[in-house]
């Protein structure tokens, strides 16, 4: 079983509105694995990606009931500071949102906000982290133009780094490469098999090749419940569950 | 049968575009050809000589500087309120809070009302408070009445902002106030176009500097002076029975037109610089 969870979801039930998307879930994220959240469009694994970082906050009518710990620490505590709590987290979108502002200023503007401004020190970060997401060379003579001329898929790898500069622990991919070519999706699943090392890494995606591509985990999520769980090749190869067995039919085939 | 439909409907556009480009360009030549012979250097160097019905002398210089103070001025006043405006109902207040409900609403209806119901009402207001027609009165006036067109059309900028792009600065543990700033940023060009629109309502408005700013022949030198401003000086000019007065009231559209031209152009120059340089 997993030993050391990073995080820790417990009795967590979400409702929008009426509708009761997330029921009663439980689910240990383990440390620095690749976890993949599967399952199909609107059964509600975007959602519970969005707990981990309470992102649903902003939300209207959402009500969220149960606990997330992340380090033991539950970031549903009304005492919790969420903008420490996302501190602590990366978040790669579905499609890349480039701030707008230069390529260099993209990276640095999580460590500024968070009060960073020595320029030496940014310097240095700003290098490492475009070094870890294999873009340093293709924008180190242009780090001052606007990081919307980048290509989607390096735009995709910018938001990345920009998201590790803010030194967190986890990261957090809501199908990072559904707007992605072949090619910059493969750039994306390979960094986060460079990255699994370092980080937490939690991916929901629809696409079962690269769920076992990349992830030591699987949650198979339906109808706003976690299904089954377990590593990867269990859950796609041999799954538990019937309706697990029958979603990864298609794969298995 | 299919084919002389799609004719049709294309004649009848390419008419209307005709029709609607032609007017414009009607437009500027009827001003152009009957106020060019009258426009002269001391037309926009001078203040008038002889009074504003029968003067045949000196120039709207006082016009051009009253319309130019109330415009700006309205303009920086209607900004500094709507933009804090815009960012509560974008950023602040849920998605369906009843506040940003009613506050959209509340502009739209604004939006719609006559430009004399303001001047009437900055005018009242006046009244009440013992003040005389002067140049904060008109700046005041015609900041209520471009507010709306700040807070409509900003807040369309900034409402196409897609929700993940915002996810994605919260996410960075940006607060609400940081992330307010980087939509601002990535509006840019919208916000431009918000303020070229008011500018150009403000500039163009009589009814509302008719109570309030009050006419006169010299420059105000304070707020608390009347001021002149170039609607109101086309419109006395062109009431005048005297043929060459008339034709100053052309010169003025003139300068009003070469006015609202260069703000214009110049605006859609550093917004199109930029979109394409900064976002």
């Amino acid at each position: 079983m997993i030993l050391q969870p990073h995080i820790s979801i417990q009795n967590l039930n979400v409702h929008i509105g009426e509708n009761h998307i997330l029921k009663n879930i439980n689910l240990d994220i383990p440390d620095k694995k690749v976890t993949s959240l599967i399952g199909p469009s609107g059964c509600g694994k975007t959602t519970l990606l969005k707990t981990m970082n309470r992102l649903l906050d902003n939300q209207t009518d959402v009500r969220v009931g149960g606990k997330v710990l992340v380090d033991g620490e539950n970031i549903y505590d009304p005492k919790a500071e969420v903008t420490h709590i996302r501190k602590k987290m990366g978040l790669l979108s579905q499609r890349p949102f480039p701030l707008p502002m230069n390529i260099y200023d993209n990276v640095a503007y999580g460590q500024r906000i968070h009060g960073n401004y020595s320029k030496a020190a940014l310097d240095v970060i700003v290098e490492k982290n475009l070094r870890d997401v294999n873009l340093w060379d293709e924008v180190k003579d242009r780090l001052k133009s606007p990081a919307t001329r980048l290509s989607i898929g390096q735009q995709q790898r910018l938001c990345l780094a920009r998201g590790l500069a803010i030194e967190p622990e986890i990261i957090l991919g809501d199908e990072p490469t559904s707007a992605l070519d072949p090619i910059s999706t493969q750039a994306i699943e390979e960094l986060f098999l460079q990255l699994k090392d370092k980080y937490t890494i939690v991916l929901v995606t629809h696409i079962l090749r690269q769920a076992r591509r990349v992830s030591d985990y699987i949650g198979f999520v339906y109808m706003g419940e976690i299904i089954e769980f377990g590593p990867t090749e269990e859950v796609l190869l041999n799954p538990k569950e019937k309706l697990t067995k029958d979603y990864v039919k298609g794969f298995m085939s | 049968m299919r084919k002389i439909e799609e004719n049709i409907f294309k004649v009848l556009m390419i008419m209307s575009t005709v029709l609607i480009s032609s007017t414009l360009f009607w437009i500027i030549y009827t001003i152009f050809s009957k106020g060019l012979g009258s426009l002269n250097w001391d037309m926009v160097s001078k203040i008038p000589e002889g009074g504003f019905y029968i003067g045949k002398g000196g120039g709207i210089l006082n016009a051009i500087i009253g319309s130019l103070y109330i415009t700006v001025g309205s303009t920086l006043l209607g900004l500094l309120v709507s933009i804090p405006i815009v960012i509560y109902i974008n950023i602040y207040a849920k998605n369906n809070s009843f506040l940003a409900n009613i506050t959209r609403l509340s502009y739209d209806i604004l939006f719609g009302i006559p430009s004399i119901v303001y001047g009437a009402f900055g005018f009242a207001i006046m009244v009440y408070m013992g003040l005389k027609t002067s140049l904060l009165a008109g700046i005041i006036t015609v900041t209520l009445m471009i507010i709306p067109i700040l807070v409509r059309a900003m807040d369309e900028a900034i409402r196409v902002v897609p929700e993940d792009m915002k996810n994605s600065v919260y996410a960075l543990g940006a607060t609400r106030y940081e992330t307010a700033k980087i939509v601002l940023r990535q509006s840019i060009p919208g916000i431009f176009t918000a303020i070229l629109l008011s500018f150009g309502r403000a500039i163009g408005d009589a009814a509302c500097v008719l109570f309030t700013a009050g006419f006169t022949d010299s420059i105000p030198t304070s707020l608390d002076q009347p001021a002149a401003t170039l609607p109101l000086s086309i419109f006395f000019q062109l009431s005048s029975p005297i043929q060459e007065v008339q034709n100053r009231a052309y010169a003025a559209a003139v300068v009003l037109t070469i006015i609202v031209l260069i703000i214009s152009i110049t605006a859609k120059i550093i917004s199109k610089n930029l979109s394409k340089n900064k976002i």
